[in-house]
């Protein structure tokens, strides 16, 4: 939904809704790029020397912001993070007027994460710097999809007709959204597997996403996978009636051996993180020869760094 | 004696369902005629003053039932004073204001202080709508009948719901002692809590919370079956679903008294719109959409724009007279409400002075009738908060109102004199635009130097002007 729409062009990437197979390629080949510099003994490229790259964390995260400050310092930038609980937020500042303050230091790129869907669209408009969308709300998490895009076309290689099943809070998961539009775009076969209250009726996906298939049942979906990711259940979804209790989604919704039985024999175990052991995944799953979840930590470094690449030559 | 000839207009009489090319003769501030061209006099007298409406609709002045003034309480985002101003350049000459001001418009007192600021400033009708229950709180009943005896034309907790089916129904009894309307504002809170748009399709790929049809018609519902029984008087405000049409339209095929209105908004816009500049725009319209990005705060508004099916549903619904009126919802807004998080910003449009060209956009499209659309700017509206007479006959009023269909326009912060500059058609060029508008004789407002005839172009070859001048000259 960006204006700028050709991968020469691009000066934010706030979502994949608009990304070209091609264009998904060209920023894979780049991340194979940026993950031989970090096992080099000398972990940094001078892309970003004398840039100031402004992480603002209004949400809070771990593995996201660390990612992306690892990745800005691999490419030279200097790096500051604050979050809203270290900011005048807690003052009553407005977004809009933090960025402001943000580009009158002289921040070159702000990296955002906020928890009201669309917050990044509504940054570009009073900064002229780049912006990346380190997950907004419910609605776009791109770095999480090309993290999850890189490791999976890493051990799948091609993802055309690829059986990926994406199991947990799907109304919920910015990281379900954006991992649709990549995975579509490069002709993947997606499964959105939850249960009704956590996914909301079908259609509303597949106006969107038209070859989407949206599953009740994970012992159906999970047949053949070649990948099951489980994603993050937050304990406050029993509140409001979306889910009776905790036991009666793990019986039915819990990635665990059994269903990793079900899936292909080179199925890759992926999770977004941060996991809750035992309720969307049990551990021996996550930590057993299927899973690639730390490995989708380690290729997050050198997405990101990728994505920063790439708007490079537009400041 | 005053003699005012409005020449060459197309008068709109939607009374007797008439469109008239000619002159509308005013007298004493009093329609005295109405003469097809092909019948009029080559010369009214020397003491007759003109107005050239040539190639312009002359209608009654349009009533809008819904609005929001803001004063007292919010005076940041309109005043009466500005709000009036606003109304006359959008061709109003009736308004209701609705009581969600602080302090709400609960007592007999605030009623009357309405009535006095506005008539400090404008001979317009202001005829303030009162609250429902005190405070708009929904639990204890306002006084209904000192409202309406210092003037409330209707009651309302606008901008929040009658909530409690059992404070409704007493609402909905109470009132019948005044013959006011008991206007809803229909949303079931367990529904919506924390919707920031329409719930469908364009939320789930926004990553928005969804507001579901169902929010409003499980009230409409409700809303119709205590009508049924009590027999009270109750209006729908801003339908918006095909859903909400439907059961209206049941309801009023077995007699209830319900009667409904929609917004300009919710008959031409849709929740794709919230999008931004990606999708190609519903209804073919006529904007530019690269000026709209995604999440535009200026896009939020309650209850939120539909998906296209509800839009055909509304406007079939305004053709049937199954929606008596349509009504402004006019909300100003100030720059800092808007600036911030879609769910977070202040939901409503600026109304009055896009009113007109918004709902010309379903004329230009053959969607409805120009006589259909100016009944349910006046006609219907005055039924429901009884104002009578609305017509351009012999008799009444010299209360109208002169658009031009065709003037074009850019819609700037500039060009609204309202406070409230939150629309999302802010940059659009828009077509149609109110020329002149008279409040019984009285010109409350006129663009530039609408329909002033020199004496010069008199003298000159200007025959379909024969007998025009005017008096200053």
């Amino acid at each position: 939904m960006n204006s700028q729409s050709t991968p020469d062009r691009r000066r934010h990437i706030l979502d994949l809704d608009d990304w070209s197979a091609e264009e998904l390629r060209t920023v894979l080949t780049i991340g194979t790029q940026m993950k031989d510099v970090l096992a080099r003994p000398v972990k940094q490229v001078p892309t970003l020397r004398g840039k100031i790259v402004v992480n603002m964390f209004w949400e809070d995260s771990t593995r996201t912001r660390v990612s992306f400050e690892l990745a800005a310092k691999a490419l030279s930038a200097n790096v500051l993070t604050v979050g809203a609980k270290d900011t005048s937020v807690k003052k009553g500042e407005s977004l809009v007027d933090t960025v402001r303050t943000v580009q009158a230091l002289g921040a070159d790129y702000i990296v955002l994460r906020h928890p009201h869907s669309g917050a990044p669209y509504l940054v570009t408009q009073h900064f002229r710097g780049s912006v990346i969308n380190a997950g907004d709300g419910r609605h776009a998490h791109p770095s999480q999809a090309l993290l999850d895009l890189f490791t999976m076309h890493e051990q799948l290689g091609e993802l055309a007709d690829k059986k990926i099943v994406i199991v947990g809070d799907v109304l919920h998961s910015r990281v379900a959204r954006s991992n649709l539009w990549a995975l579509t775009t490069m002709g993947a076969k997606v499964t959105l597997c939850a249960p009704p209250t956590l996914i909301g009726p079908a259609s509303y996906w597949k106006a969107t996403w038209p070859n989407v298939t949206i599953s009740h049942n994970l012992d159906h979906a999970a047949e053949g996978a070649d990948v099951l990711m489980a994603l993050r259940l937050q304990h406050e979804r029993m509140e409001g009636g979306l889910l009776p209790s905790l036991r009666e989604y793990t019986r039915r919704f819990g990635l665990n051996a059994a269903r990793v039985a079900l899936a292909s024999p080179n199925v890759l175990v992926m999770h977004p993180g941060p996991m809750n052991e035992g309720v969307e995944i049990t551990p021996d799953v996550a930590t057993g020869p299927r899973s690639v979840i730390e490995t989708q930590v380690t290729n997050g470094v050198a997405m990101r760094m990728a994505m920063l690449y790439q708007l490079a030559g537009v400041n | 004696m005053t003699r005012v000839i409005i020449k060459n207009g197309c008068i709109i009489d939607p009374a007797r369902k008439t469109a008239t090319v000619g002159d509308l003769v005013l007298e004493n501030n009093i329609v005295q005629e109405v003469i097809d061209f092909a019948m009029a006099p080559t010369s009214y007298g020397d003491e007759a003053q003109f107005i050239d409406a040539a190639g312009c609709f002359v209608t009654p002045g349009f009533i809008d039932i819904h609005t929001h003034l803001r004063e007292p309480g919010f005076e940041g985002k309109e005043t009466i004073a500005t709000g009036i101003d606003a109304a006359v350049r959008g061709g109003f000459t009736t308004i209701c204001p609705m009581p969600n001001t602080n302090p709400a418009l609960d007592s007999a007192s605030m009623i009357r202080q309405q009535y006095d600021i506005a008539a400090r400033h404008s001979p317009i009708h202001v005829l303030p709508i009162g609250t429902v229950t005190l405070g708009r709180e929904g639990k204890v009943l306002a006084p209904l009948i000192e409202l309406a005896e210092a003037g409330a034309h209707g009651f309302s907790d606008d901008g929040a719901p009658v909530w409690d089916a059992h404070i409704m129904r007493q609402a909905l009894l109470y009132s019948t002692m005044t013959g006011r309307p008991v206007m809803n504002h229909c949303e079931d809170l367990s529904l919506v809590r924390g919707a920031a748009m329409n719930a469908g399709a364009i939320a789930t790929r926004l990553g928005l919370s969804g507001w579901p049809a169902a929010g409003e018609e499980v009230m409409i519902a409700r809303d119709i079956a205590l009508a049924e029984e009590t027999g009270g008087r109750l209006h729908i405000c801003h339908v918006t679903t095909a859903g909400g049409v439907a059961l209206i339209r049941s309801a009023k095929a077995r007699g209830v008294r319900v009667t409904a209105e929609v917004t300009p908004h919710h008959l031409t816009m849709t929740d794709r719109w919230v999008l931004g500049n990606m999708e190609p725009w519903d209804g073919k319209g006529p904007f530019d959409p690269s000026r709209l990005p995604p999440y535009d705060t200026r896009t939020r508004v309650s209850p939120p724009l539909r998906s296209a099916d509800d839009v055909i549903a509304l406007i079939a619904g305004l053709r049937d007279g199954t929606i008596d009126a349509i009504a402004t919802d006019h909300a100003p807004h100030t720059h800092v409400d808007k600036e911030t998080e879609y769910a977070n910003a202040a939901p409503g449009f600026t109304g009055f002075e896009l009113a007109l060209p918004m709902l010309m956009t379903l004329v230009n499209t053959m969607q409805i009738d120009v006589v259909e659309l100016v009944a349910r700017l006046t006609l219907g509206p005055a039924g429901i908060v009884d104002v009578l007479p609305v017509a351009l006959g012999p008799g009444d009023p010299a209360t109208l109102t002169i658009f031009d269909p065709s003037t074009t326009w850019t819609v700037t912060p500039e060009a609204l004199a309202s406070k409230g500059k939150n629309t999302p058609l802010m940059g659009q060029e828009m077509r149609g635009q109110i020329m002149l508008t008279m409040m019984e004789g009285q010109i409350v407002f006129r663009r530039d130097n609408f329909g002033v005839v020199s004496r010069r172009e008199h003298g000159g070859a200007v025959g379909k002007l024969a007998g025009v001048f005017d008096e200053e000259e």
